[in-house]
């Protein structure tokens, strides 16, 4: 299974990415934004950072790189594609995903280890989840806070899309606790966590990551 | 040139900083009057915070030191923009703590930023992939109105710049002191890592070698930033300096450091300097004065954000995200493609040139034409009058052994409370939850543990810890044991975790040089720190001096910051705090508390706002028996955790074990249990372990000659009990304990 990580300007969290690809059985290929190729892969992650510092809207940038284009038009195509935190911003800057992250409502960035739960199993990245599992996975952001109107809210809750759900706390003010959603076929899901930093017992407070991937896994070779 | 045509034009040398003295010296030297150009330069690299002319004397006595740490001889010491150490298998780390102090007072957010941004620069201008921050904060009082603008804005700045950089965080300090009121401390550290062989050294060699400036245009941010700011006092009126302090652009700089290594592993860099204070006349003069040649620029080549800037202003501007490189003139079409992939703007703005001037060229007309070691070397030495203040011999005297002491267990119950819930024993999570601990999967233990450990090697384990310590209050009382006492404690951190210290960088915070009493407390401390580190076998790798930090005349507590960088061969052996199971034994290992200790404690402060007698003695050998039977036990996994005892003594000690993970313990104290409690006893450490290894732990003890007593266990029951004395449920302990700073902000 090669699964491609994404690198734009200013991402942090590539190698992180690549690193969890690897440690989870799967073979990692970096790709770079300004090439409109994705070498044949798999899968695609995008990855944490600030993409062109975030000094526009988070995401609204990198949405307009070469590679973004051949992502848009495989995820189109079924290709499962896995936001996370700054690559869930370009994912909602790129329509894949329905909704915004906006300033964390305590309007300062947060760095923790957040309970979530997963509320659906029926995506491309959370196949190996229990139903209503709750996970462990690190949480940092500075504008985290999702929101979407009334009716896109309800139309995710309603098809089962919100895909997980912060436990304990509402770090950043999501709208219905929501900390990740899913596109109606199940193969693009973004989240503000991280779960690249929860696959290695020493680096992480949980292994809850690796499950991730492992879901990746699961349905390519099912 | 028109300078030596017109010897007596007035030139505004008093308005950049320069005495009279210092002037007259640049005539000399030039044999004419100095061009506006050479005068901006000279003023700017001869101010206190480029020339550290008031400190250089006293810092010469580190080469005392040597450079052979317990792992081998240093691959670069002082006088370089960073130390190096060789950590083994082919690797060295290279660290250094830098302050920011008086821009961040200025400019909360943009000061702290790029306190982190420069210190950051330096690493990476060393060859080495920057790993980790960490950040020594000092505020005024956490109730004081100004410290609710100043805190929130340097930790939003430390953060947000550090996150942007994928830099985790993993460690530090926040220290409130009534002294830093008008004039915070931000002292930043960086961490970086290389292979040996991609070692780069800042100097300019090879006639016709291309000088390139690249990262961020040029601005009229910062302009005479470093001699105007950080070597003046603020007056009480409060700051109108805004402009001189630099704006940060994270962004900038991360793109810089993959750019620049990737220029390294391409082999196109012969030398290299970061832009910081003093920008481009730093940059030029040192890279110059460094190697073998001369070097000719021309300033129209420098891009420029502001095409109004004058020239002198284009060699002072302290825009940031710079760096300036040496490169064969074969290789530049090179660099210009790896600084195109990462779209970093890259100029050739000169070249070296056989000869020894320096020569800058602007509009056709030579500008500045100086031998470059005159202007990065040559500045001016101070033997700056010292004297031992009579005040000490009061603070001395007035012991902690008066103070009113609590008369039952319930007092002691709340007299632990008070100590944990006073600002600087708090729990710090609203400072450092705003820092990303986890970028770059290396991050073993990050804060609140007792030192930062980084994996720096996936394959074998090898790793570094690092911890930054330094008690003022001690420094106050005696700056000379309070210098010690700061290398023990961050000795003793590093210990904690397993690791093996080895060297040390320091940032030496005091109060105004031109202050006799201030130069005492300066020259003992580095005497302290001098003699404290022939004892552990540490030497000083390089640092800083921060000089005039007072408001009005009230200088600052002396502030010798420590930050010491251990090895630890497999990070899957590191020792974390925190109490990890129920029905482990717990033991303190060191002398039992004496009470004298109680002077200069955070009890005497927290419950009585006093400050006097004597700090307490270090014991070096102690420290590094301490350090070996940590050593010995991480490799054999006999403890399950471990926690140095320092400020808050092992009350503190005992709060924070129970806290990390919600366990409780039961403890027996011997003699009095107010004094065992509160005593601030250096070379102790609060350890765990399971039972069946008890018999195994007291024989290293033994065998390492240090004392060792148990002290009860650790217990499911959620509560810390002092067996005779009181029981204090955690939630109680947890609600004071962390209540206190986000209330105040």
């Amino acid at each position: 299974m090669r699964v491609g990580v994404v690198t734009f300007p200013g991402t942090l969290d590539d190698t992180d990415a690549l690193r969890a690809v690897r440690l989870c059985g799967g073979q990692p290929v970096p790709l770079w934004h300004a090439s409109d190729s994705l070498h044949g892969v798999d899968a695609v992650v995008l990855p944490g950072g600030f993409s062109y510092g975030d000094y526009l809207r988070c995401g609204a940038i990198a949405r307009f790189a070469p590679v973004m284009g051949e992502v848009v038009r495989q995820a189109g195509a079924g290709l499962p594609v896995l936001g996370i935190c700054n690559g869930f911003q370009v994912l909602c800057e790129a329509h894949l995903l329905p909704g915004a992250l906006i300033r964390n409502d305590r309007r300062t960035f947060v760095c923790r280890d957040q309970r979530l739960r997963v509320e659906t199993v029926d995506t491309a990245w959370t196949g190996a989840f229990a139903p209503g599992e709750e996970i462990v996975i690190a949480l940092k952001n500075g504008e985290g806070n999702y929101q979407a109107d009334a009716a896109t809210v309800k139309q995710l809750e309603d098809a089962g899309r919100v895909a997980f759900r912060y436990l304990d706390v509402n770090p950043n003010g999501s709208v219905n606790d929501i900390a990740g959603v899913a596109n109606a076929a199940g193969n693009v899901v973004g989240l503000m966590p991280h779960p690249e930093h929860n696959v290695d017992p020493l680096t992480g407070a949980s292994l809850d990551g690796r499950k991730f991937f492992a879901s990746l896994l699961g349905q390519l070779v099912g | 040139m028109n300078a030596a045509a017109t010897p007596d034009t007035p030139q505004p040398w008093a308005e950049l900083g320069l005495k009279e003295d210092e002037y007259a010296r640049i005539r000399q030297l030039l044999g004419r009057r100095p061009t506006s150009c050479e005068l901006a330069m000279y003023s700017v690299m001869w101010s206190e915070h480029c020339s550290y002319k008031s400190s250089k004397l006293q810092l010469k006595r580190f080469a005392e030191l040597g450079k052979q740490t317990p792992r081998g001889p240093l691959l670069a010491g002082i006088g370089e923009q960073a130390g190096v150490v060789d950590i083994g298998d082919g690797w060295a780390v290279t660290f250094k703590v830098e302050s920011h102090n008086h821009p961040s007072y200025v400019e909360p957010y943009q000061g702290a930023a790029t306190g982190v941004g420069g210190i950051v620069r330096d690493i990476l201008a060393m060859g080495a992939r920057p790993v980790a921050c960490m950040d020594s904060l000092r505020f005024g009082p956490l109730d004081a109105p100004d410290t609710a603008r100043v805190l929130p804005g340097i930790v939003a700045g430390v953060g947000g710049y550090g996150n942007c950089l994928g830099l985790p965080n993993i460690g530090g300090e926040t220290v409130f002191h009534p002294s830093y009121l008008g004039n915070p401390l931000v002292n930043a550290l960086c961490v970086g890592v290389l292979r040996h062989e991609d070692l780069h050294l800042a100097f300019a060699t090879g006639e016709g070698n291309k000088v390139v400036l690249y990262g961020a245009a040029t601005g009229g941010d910062g302009i005479g930033g470093a001699s105007i700011l950080a070597s003046e006092t603020f007056d009480a009126d409060g700051p109108a300096k805004r402009p001189s302090v630099q704006v940060g652009d994270p962004f900038m700089e991360k793109l810089l450091i993959e750019c620049t290594l990737e220029l390294f592993a391409a082999g196109v860099v012969i030398g290299i300097q970061d832009l910081g204070a003093a920008g481009i006349s730093c940059a030029t003069s040192e890279l110059a004065s460094a190697g073998d040649g001369g070097m000719r620029v021309n300033l129209d080549l420098v891009p420029l954000r502001d095409p109004t800037l004058t020239p002198e202003e284009i060699l002072m501007s302290e825009s940031q995200e710079r760096m300036a490189a040496v490169v064969a003139p074969e290789n530049v079409e090179r660099f210009m493609e790896i600084c195109a992939k990462w779209d970093v703007q890259a100029s050739v703005i000169g070249e070296v040139t056989d000869g020894d001037r320096l020569v800058i060229d602007w509009r056709g007309e030579r500008v500045v034409d100086v031998d470059p070691r005159t202007v990065a070397h040559d500045g001016p030495v101070y033997d700056r009058p010292s004297e031992r203040p009579e005040w000490i011999d009061a603070l001395n005297a007035a012991s902690a052994a008066a103070l009113a002491r609590p008369a039952s267990g319930e007092d002691l119950r709340e007299t632990l409370l008070r100590v944990v819930a006073s600002p600087n024993q708090a729990d710090k999570s609203w400072v450092t939850d705003q820092y990303d601990r986890y970028v770059r999967g290396n991050t073993v233990l990050a804060q609140p543990e007792d030192a930062g450990v980084l994996r720096i090697d996936e394959g074998s384990g090898l790793g570094i810890a690092l911890a930054t310590d330094c008690n003022a209050r001690f420094a106050m009382l005696d700056p000379f044991l309070g210098a010690q006492l700061a290398l023990c404690e961050a000795y003793r951190n590093v210990a904690a975790t397993g690791a093996e210290p080895v060297a040390i960088t320091d940032c030496l915070n005091f109060g105004s040089p031109e202050d006799p009493s201030v130069m005492w407390q300066f020259e003992r401390a580095v005497s302290g720190l001098i003699e404290g580190c022939k004892a552990l076998g540490t030497p000083v790798t390089g640092g800083n001096v921060s000089f005039y930090n007072r408001t009005g005349e009230e200088n600052i507590l002396p502030t010798p910051l420590v930050g010491m960088m251990g090895v630890i061969d497999d990070v899957a052996d590191r020792i974390p705090m925190g109490f990890a199971a129920a029905g482990d034994g717990i033991w303190l290992l060191g002398p039992d508390a004496d009470e004298a200790a109680l002077s200069g404690s955070v009890w005497a402060e927290a419950v009585h706002g006093h400050l006097g007698g004597r700090p307490p003695q270090p014991d070096f050998a102690l420290e590094k028996a301490l350090a070996g039977l940590l050593q010995t036990a991480s490799k054999t996994r006999l403890l399950t955790s471990a926690h140095d005892l320092s400020d808050g003594g092992l009350a503190q000690a005992l709060a924070e074990s129970c806290l990390r993970r919600g366990l409780g313990a039961g403890v027996e104290l011997p003699g009095d249990a107010f004094v065992a409690l509160f005593a601030e006893t250096p070379g102790r450490m609060l350890v765990s372990a399971d039972p069946s290894n008890a018999e195994a732990l007291e024989a290293l003890c033994r065998a390492a000659a240090v004392p060792c007593r148990r002290l009860g266990a650790v217990t499911e029951a959620p509560e810390l009990e002092i067996q005779g004395q009181f029981a204090l449920p955690l939630d109680e302990l947890r609600q004071r304990w962390s209540a206190t700073i986000p209330a105040a902000l």
